[in-house]
């Protein structure tokens, strides 16, 4: 097991070191630079900036520098925001998106895993049906809508919650609904299908003649067998928001690294896509390995190396 | 009467309400098992044979319910029982071994755990005590290093010893009643020896009644003190292993034994099968299920359901053929008691 990790840890370098380069290369080939839309700004000026940047050297040249400076730990600075550096701009956002995201990821673990249980237990009955609908509908809405209508409603009409920035814990209800309306819904429906094949299976009828109670044979027998998709999506799911989400933290005004994300792309804030992307794909690669790890707990058969 | 047997079951009609239309599944059944005795239900797939045995346990699946008859087991009618006392039955007084010992034991828990866990559930004793158990439960069925077993995982061990895992966890309470189905068909033919020899052996040590369900008529007649042969959700013919052997009554009862492989037949010699295909339990025909695949099929056997012939006290069966036979038999008796009569 120690030796797999290893392997895997090993792995992952390689990895993020092929995303970074292939993203530093595609970011290069988009058309317009960091400096360019801003007006007014004299040829000279535009020279010296980019100078200062080291955005007039060859591309080859501008990646051997960045590479070497990622080596060091160093994510350079960011071309738009005067002053901070990635690193910075990193560390200040990411706790917010990650304090939103982590927060819609319990409820939806929660809510999905409870409520896909009960709609197998209940299959083809009333309440299986109410959640198939419910999640059906929480996979075909996209979030902007669902953003727009909980604030419309709850904000606007209802003026239950704040609907601006993160000012006190009500605000952080709607932001949150709105990103665990999608993994929730998702989960649900995971968690009925794999629920549904485990309860069908011969060892849960073990678990009945042993005269097991029903409670017992849910949450000790089935469960556990049952969960192991779910971990599946939650892992890399998990990973992605918390990095947070562009239209959400946009239509609540929140400062999160989602936004920036999204900004910086459209700026060409070359070093800023980089680190958030380098930041992103390493969250993402851990939670792969969380995962596979929980696997191997869960499930005794899984066997690596 | 309820008394005496260990397992009584009184006219039992039970049917599945599937989306297709009501399946009749049991067709008044009755069985009647003292202690100690090993009672075989032999029958082709979805003649009833689990169903019968499931539903003394209160395992029928989902759309299946009693219709009407009775269950009783150690004087306490089960069909009466809630959920609750149900479950105090099972896994205590009677326990099951089922058909593949490779997917009955949860992939994810330990040998011990899937043990110890039935010991706790129905005894007062502690984890420990429990777990000695377990150990000694694992000797007894023959599994080496149980100490080491108790903590390996089902996938570790290969098919023959997860159904003497099986029989282990069955046997954990002592119970009244064992329910083995099919308990031999997914093994070895060598595993399949030793785990019915291991079986018989544990019932004359602890003194418990076993219902066989099986489709192998060579697993029922070295064991069994009783065989109900099924044919379509009824029990076709009933009888002591002998007289279903040696004297079967009904033209299935037959088919199925001319159907066995014999060492003593020529090796050119094919087996004779029993034509036609099992009924469609949707649609049942009318008269004796069995008809249209009988050779001896006779205009009567279409139209009306036979009545039950009783041969002597445990054997019996549902056929025209035997009406016809005793009535002829009745015939001559009393002809020739009345030609006596007049000579005399």
């Amino acid at each position: 097991m120690t030796r797999y990790v290893l392997k895997r840890i090993l792995l992952a370098i390689v990895t993020i070191w092929v995303v970074a380069t292939l993203t530093f290369f595609l970011m290069n080939m988009i058309p317009g630079g960091p400096f360019l839309s801003e007006k007014a700004i004299s040829p000279q000026a535009t020279a010296a900036l980019e100078a200062k940047y080291g955005l007039d050297k060859s591309l080859w040249e501008q990646y051997v520098t960045y590479m070497n400076g990622l080596l060091h730990g160093d994510f350079g600075l960011s071309l738009k925001q005067r002053g901070r550096t990635v690193l910075e701009i990193i560390v200040t956002k990411f706790p917010v998106s990650a304090k939103i995201g982590g927060m819609a990821v319990l409820i939806s673990l929660v809510l999905g895993v409870s409520l896909g249980c009960i709609a197998a237990l209940h299959q083809g009955k009333f309440w299986d049906r109410f959640i198939s609908v419910f999640a059906t509908l929480g996979i075909a809405v996209p979030g902007f809508v669902v953003c727009t209508l909980l604030s419309y409603v709850f904000g606007a009409k209802l003026k239950l919650v704040s609907t601006l920035g993160l000012s006190d814990w009500t605000s952080y209800i709607l932001p949150v609904t709105a990103i665990a309306f999608y993994p929730t819904s998702y989960i649900m429906r995971l968690m009925r299908s794999s629920m549904l094949d485990v309860l069908g299976q011969d060892y849960m009828r073990t678990a009945k003649a042993k005269g097991l109670s029903g409670t017992k044979q849910l949450f000790k027998h089935a469960l556990r067998n049952a969960i192991l998709p779910v971990v599946t999506y939650v892992g890399p799911m998990l990973a992605y928001t918390i990095v947070g989400s562009f239209v959400v933290e946009k239509i609540f005004v929140i400062p999160g690294l989602g936004g920036s994300f999204i900004t910086a792309i459209n700026g060409r804030d070359y070093t800023l896509i980089m680190g958030t992307t380098i930041f992103l794909a390493t969250l993402v690669i851990l939670m792969t390995l969380v995962v596979d790890i929980l696997y191997k707990i869960i499930d005794p058969r899984i066997k690596y190396d | 009467m309820s008394e005496e047997y260990l397992v009584n079951i009184e006219h039992e009609k039970l049917s599945f309400f599937t989306p297709a239309g009501e399946v009749k599944a049991l067709n008044d059944v009755n069985i009647h098992l003292r202690q100690g005795e090993v009672l075989g239900i032999v029958g082709e797939s979805g003649s009833g044979k689990s169903v019968t045995a499931y539903s003394l346990i209160g395992l029928t699946a989902d759309p299946g319910k009693l219709i009407s008859g009775s269950l009783y087991f150690n004087g306490h009618q089960v069909d009466q029982m809630t959920e609750k006392e149900m479950r105090k039955i099972r896994g205590n007084e009677i326990s099951i071994i089922f058909q593949d010992p490779m997917t009955s034991l949860n992939p994810v828990y330990t040998i011990g755990n899937q043990i110890t866990e039935v010991i706790t559930l129905h005894t007062n004793k502690t984890k420990e005590e429990a777990k000695a158990r377990a150990k000694e439960l694992l000797e007894l069925v023959g599994i080496n290093e149980p100490e080491k077993r108790l903590k390996q995982y089902p996938h570790e061990l290969s098919g023959g010893m997860r159904q003497r895992i099986m029989i282990a966890i069955a046997l954990a309470c002592e119970p009244k009643l064992l329910i083995a189905d099919e308990p031999t068909t997914a093994l070895d033919v060598t595993i399949q020896a030793q785990i019915l020899e291991l079986m018989m052996e544990l019932k004359d040590k602890l003194g418990m009644s076993i219902i066989m369900i099986t489709h192998d008529l060579g697993v029922v007649a070295s064991m069994c003190d009783h065989i109900a042969v099924m044919y379509a959700g009824r029990i076709v013919e009933y009888g002591t292993t002998d007289q279903v052997f040696y004297e079967p009554k009904h033209m299935y009862t037959k088919g199925l034994i001319r159907s066995i492989p014999r060492l003593d037949t020529d090796e050119h010699q094919r087996l004779i099968p029993i034509e036609g295909t099992p009924v469609d339990m949707l649609n049942p025909p009318k008269g004796c299920p069995f008809g249209p695949r009988c050779e001896a099929c006779m205009k009567i056997c279409l139209k009306q359901n036979p009545p039950i012939t009783e041969f002597d006290d445990t054997h019996y069966t549902y056929c025209w053929l035997q009406q016809k036979e005793a009535m002829e038999r009745l015939a001559a008796d009393s002809s020739a008691k009345s030609s006596g009569g007049g000579e005399a």
